[in-house]
């Protein structure tokens, strides 16, 4: 150990306060969700849990929940397919405009929100509308999907540059045809990692709002519903439950996909936990 | 080969044997049927969208229809550059974006750092998980939490009120606080990740030729791990860019996002003008980290 007895129990310290930091607000508003009143005021005084049955025959709630889950099952279908054969590509080929395509993969998520929302926005009332497409779930799928890609792309790519690439030719010596190498070499190495992915795209898909406004047009994701109502104070006592569930939705996924992969990255997984390197 | 009978002319004949024969032949078509779906994707629709907005920031939006007007003109632009509302909520935002991340990096680095080289493999494990939960749920819920902690009756107040304090939650220090809060997981993911990659032997190497633990950490632990925290920072300093939900709860004030949503519907071609300097800002910043070999950190 290089770090002093001191220096041990300041990082200590500092975790602790920072882990507080994450953990205090997501908890104050689990409280709220059975707060009896309709004021928000702290701290809480009378307990209930009436509101859970309120939210739950909310017809609006209701409708929006399943745009949710439906938006969030359609772009993470698309975000498999795309990120998967973009992340073969990249890690079994060098070519021209490689680098290009890693930077478009991790653009949507790396530009401000608000920038792939209006140009978005925009390309589907100047270019799909005209076609037939018009505002609602299919175009929020379209949306999500662009930003979910990189999250199954560097799944799959960390998973992929860890297997050897030349399993394949050697299922292909072996006589296996494109098919059979996939499904019999390549898939039950991938299928983790694809999981794994798939759990990070849906939670992703799931609350997102900055970009979900601007492709939405008149339909309601879980997310906009509360958007539109936390500014009505009498309906606050819903939004706190809308607010518990999405964080239980969101936070599951994400447990169950890193307990898959393991991956540490930011964007799902590239950073790849080493070994720990104690003598 | 003699024990082993095949029949040669079935396997020749499949015709999913004849496909990887042929993408093993032709590596450059197998290449591109791969690509061929996420460029259409990305490099079209995406890269095509954005490059349509940028476009639109050349045009004109007609004042009583809102409809635009295919005429080149610079107008939208100089309005971004000569307004000095608009030029001073630049400056805000991006003020905002370095103070952001600073706060991010100082909080991250002793949960990172403990997380790396401290903690035992079970309860760094059990703090990946802790730090990762909350990274990807419910953005617009956790922002929403903070309005209410941060209103006049809520939860902060409520702790300083003993000390006779207040304090103004819906201000841009309050702002400050919830986007430090927002997107403290993105920092600390990369920089333990980072700093679990340094070798121990590589600190002790720097302790045994007599640095003390200050001179080690500055000298050596922080040079390396410094394109990490480059890593968390492309996400702190682009998502605060952007927000316009986070601003709108809880600051009175304008910011690059704010403005945005406020002007796209009816004028589009400024709007689109004005998204030019964050994504100017970010790509700038996208270069120079991968410059600096942050891509591999995220």
């Amino acid at each position: 150990m290089v770090e002093s007895r001191l220096t041990r129990l300041f990082l200590r310290l500092g975790a602790g306060v920072t882990l507080f930091f994450i953990y205090f607000p997501l908890f104050v508003i689990a409280l709220y969700a059975f707060n009896e009143k309709v004021t928000q005021r702290w701290p809480i005084e009378d307990w209930s849990t009436k509101w859970f049955s309120v939210a739950f025959h909310n017809e609006s709630v209701r409708e929006a929940l399943e745009h949710s889950v439906l938006a969030g099952l359609g772009a993470t279908a698309i975000a498999l397919v795309l990120g998967t054969l973009a992340s073969m590509a990249i890690a079994r080929h060098r070519f021209f405009g490689r680098e290009v395509m890693t930077f478009a993969v991790i653009l949507p998520i790396a530009l401000p929100g608000i920038v792939t929302g209006l140009a978005l926005q925009a390309t589907i009332k100047d270019v799909l509308s005209p076609l037939g497409v018009k505002f609602g779930l299919a175009t929020i799928v379209i949306g999500h999907a662009t930003f979910c890609v990189v999250v199954v792309y560097n799944n799959v790519l960390a998973r992929l540059r860890r297997t050897a690439g030349n399993l394949d030719e050697a299922s292909a010596d072996l006589g296996a045809d494109s098919w059979q190498t996939f499904r019999y070499v390549m898939f039950p190495q991938l299928r983790t990692a694809l999981l794994a992915g798939g759990l990070l795209a849906f939670a992703l898909s799931f609350d997102e709002i900055i970009v979900t406004i601007f492709t939405a047009g008149a339909i309601q994701t879980l997310p906009i519903w509360m958007y539109a109502t936390l500014f009505r104070p009498t309906e606050l006592p819903i939004v706190n439950v809308v607010a518990l569930f999405v964080i239980l939705v969101s936070v599951i996924p994400v447990y169950l996909a890193q307990r898959l992969a393991g991956g540490t990255g930011v964007a799902g997984g590239t950073t790849q936990r080493p070994a720990r390197r104690e003598p | 080969m003699t024990s082993v009978s095949i029949d040669e002319a079935s396997l020749r004949q499949s015709p999913g044997r004849r496909l990887s024969t042929f993408f093993y032949r032709h590596p450059r078509l197998r290449l591109w049927t791969l690509l061929a779906l996420p460029v259409l994707w990305l490099g079209v629709v995406y890269i095509g969208s954005l490059l349509v907005l940028l476009l639109s920031a050349f045009w004109t939006a007609d004042p009583f229809t809102a409809k635009l007007v295919h005429e080149f003109t610079l107008d939208n632009l100089r309005r971004v550059f000569e307004t000095p509302v608009y030029r001073d909520v630049a400056f805000r935002t991006i003020r905002m974006a370095a103070l952001v991340t600073l706060a991010c990096a100082v909080l991250a680095f002793p949960l990172a750092y403990y997380m790396a080289r401290i903690a035992s493999p079970r309860v760094r494990n059990l703090l990946v998980v802790a730090v990762l939960m909350p990274l990807w749920g419910s953005y617009l819920v956790k922002a929403y939490a903070w309005r209410t902690i941060l209103s006049g009756e809520g939860a902060i107040n409520w702790a300083l009120g003993p000390f006779g304090v207040s304090f103004n939650g819906y201000s841009n220090t309050g702002l400050w606080l919830v986007f430090t809060y927002l997107w403290l997981p993105f920092m600390v993911l990369p920089i333990y990740a980072g700093l679990e990659r340094i070798p121990q032997s590589l600190l002790e190497a720097s302790a045994d030729l007599g640095a003390r633990s200050m001179r080690t950490f500055f000298r050596v632990t922080l040079p390396l791990v410094f394109p990490a925290v480059v890593a968390g920072s492309i996400f702190t300093f682009s998502l605060t860019l952007g927000d316009y939900i986070a601003p709108t709860l809880i600051s009175s004030d304008q910011f690059i996002g704010t403005v945005i949503y406020r002007e796209y519907g009816t004028a589009l071609p400024f709007a689109a003008a004005y998204a030019m300097v964050p994504i100017v800002v970010i790509v700038a910043y996208l270069l120079v980290a991968r410059k600096l070999k942050a891509f591999e950190s995220l």
